[in-house]
């Protein structure tokens, strides 16, 4: 009899406070993602820029972001958060996560805003320096704009991959929807339950960026 | 004034002009012809130096084109440039394509900017489009844009490469009338252009360009109806 109480204590079935387990691992996942998705856009327009500065930041930097963008998420998540107290600087989860997906995310964001960059004609901004803009103005009132309604459908790709590849920062423990689904599932052994209501608070995370840039799409249309 | 004195470009080892002098006094229209490739939009380009020069000098009212401590923002300011593509800024309105550069490059209010804009667009014909985005707009009526664009700087020079070039036929006309508008207006101009017909009538002289050299150089009428040199019978008999 006693036995069975504790077999019952240990896989106990989702509760209603499960939820609220989920809710506060998604505020892990929005948080972090937030941070990856703003300072990483932030870098990457900065990268992109260089890019096409001049051929030798489009080398050199160019070959540097190529190996974020080419070495798996998780290898280098794990490899920076245990460098760290190797050379005696022992880093928390969320902050090597944080960084980690701030350098994807700019590496891949950067490609994106070369590409915006590159989308706007070179006579177009031969006009407008023949109009007497400046080389800053140029950039900030043809450019940016031109550019980005270019590629924000492929920035809300890059957006939603990472919200989405954030959940790799499980492996280090930072506790976000990923992590906590599986230390429900080890406790309740209901992983179908579970992992849909998971998929619903990443959906619901979702949702927002991809709507967001429909509307701005639509507006933005040329006519 | 715009003098142009032994200039010399190259792209990489190609010359593509090779010693070209020319001044063009202000009130003047020159009309510049000459086949493809012969240098003669790479030398309106030099002009506002949106291209580098490997030699000579181009002086517009005393001030040194390609010197380095020029001010080429502001040089620019009084040199209006419409090229053959229209390059209309898809993401404002017309009336936001000519009011954009008055307020950034001029430091006009947005008032200021509006009325400049609205008086130039008028005066193109296009008084009825300002708040209509330019990719609804015809080609011809996009090059007007561009030349409101420019005109609303007040530019004392304009330089037209090719504009009707990459129109369609029925709508070069329209173009070309605004052009011949600022010819009465009494605005200098160096019109690099296809149009014959448009070089004799409404240019004060043509020049003929022929490899990077300015072949034949003379009053319009005289130029395209009794040309001296063999090259420029050649192409007149060609194009004609």
């Amino acid at each position: 009899m006693s036995s069975d109480a504790s077999a019952i204590q240990f896989f106990s079935g989702f509760q209603v406070n499960d939820l609220w387990f989920l809710a506060e691992a998604a505020g892990g996942t929005l948080l972090i993602s937030a941070i990856a998705i703003s300072v990483g856009t932030f870098f990457g327009c900065l990268f992109g820029w260089a890019l096409t500065a001049s051929r030798w930041t489009s080398l050199t930097l160019g070959s540097v972001l190529d190996v974020f963008r080419s070495v798996p998420l998780i290898i280098q998540l794990l490899l920076f958060f245990n460098f760290f107290p190797i050379i005696g600087l022992p880093i928390d989860p969320f902050a090597a996560g944080s960084i980690v997906l701030i350098f994807y995310t700019s590496a891949l964001v950067a490609q994106v805003a070369r590409g915006g960059i590159e989308a706007v004609p070179a006579s177009m901004r031969r006009a407008s320096r023949s109009l007497g803009m400046t080389y800053w103005q140029d950039m900030r009132y043809v450019v940016w704009p031109v550019g980005l309604r270019a590629v924000l459908p492929a920035w809300a790709g890059v957006a939603l991959g990472v919200l989405k590849d954030s959940a790799l920062v499980s492996v280090l423990g930072y506790l976000e929807l990923l992590r906590a689904s599986q230390i429900l599932i080890t406790r309740t052994q209901e992983p179908f339950i579970i992992l849909s209501i998971v998929g619903l608070f990443y959906f619901a995370l979702s949702y927002p960026i991809s709507k967001t840039t429909a509307k701005l799409e639509q507006r933005w249309q040329y006519d | 004034m715009i003098e142009l004195k032994n200039v010399e470009k190259k792209f990489g080892d190609l010359r593509v002009l090779k010693g070209i002098d020319l001044s063009v006094k202000r009130g003047e229209v020159i009309s510049i012809i000459g086949a493809s490739g012969s240098g003669k939009s790479t030398m309106l380009y030099c002009i506002n130096a949106l291209e580098q020069i490997q030699g000579g000098q181009i002086v517009v009212d005393g001030i040194d084109v390609h010197d380095k401590s020029t001010n080429l923002n502001e040089l620019r300011r009084h040199i209006g440039m419409v090229f053959q593509q229209w390059n209309s800024f898809p993401h404002l309105t017309v009336l936001e394509n000519v009011a954009l550069a008055p307020r950034l490059v001029l430091g006009k209010s947005k008032e200021e900017a509006r009325h400049i804009a609205e008086k130039q667009l008028k005066h193109v014909g296009l008084g009825d489009k300002l708040d209509v985005y330019p990719t609804r707009m015809s080609g011809g009526q996009q090059q007007r844009l561009a030349i409101a664009r420019a005109l609303a700087m007040e530019p004392d020079y304009m330089l037209f490469d090719e504009v009707t070039s990459a129109l369609d036929p029925e709508l070069v006309g329209e173009v070309l009338d605004t052009l011949r508008l600022l010819s009465d207006d009494g605005m200098t101009m160096i019109v690099v252009t296809h149009e014959i017909s448009f070089a004799r009538d409404v240019s004060d002289r043509v020049a003929f360009f022929h490899q990077g050299v300015i072949e034949e150089i003379g009053p319009a009428q005289q130029l395209i109806n009794d040309p001296q040199k063999a090259r420029t019978q050649q192409f007149l008999s060609k194009v004609r």
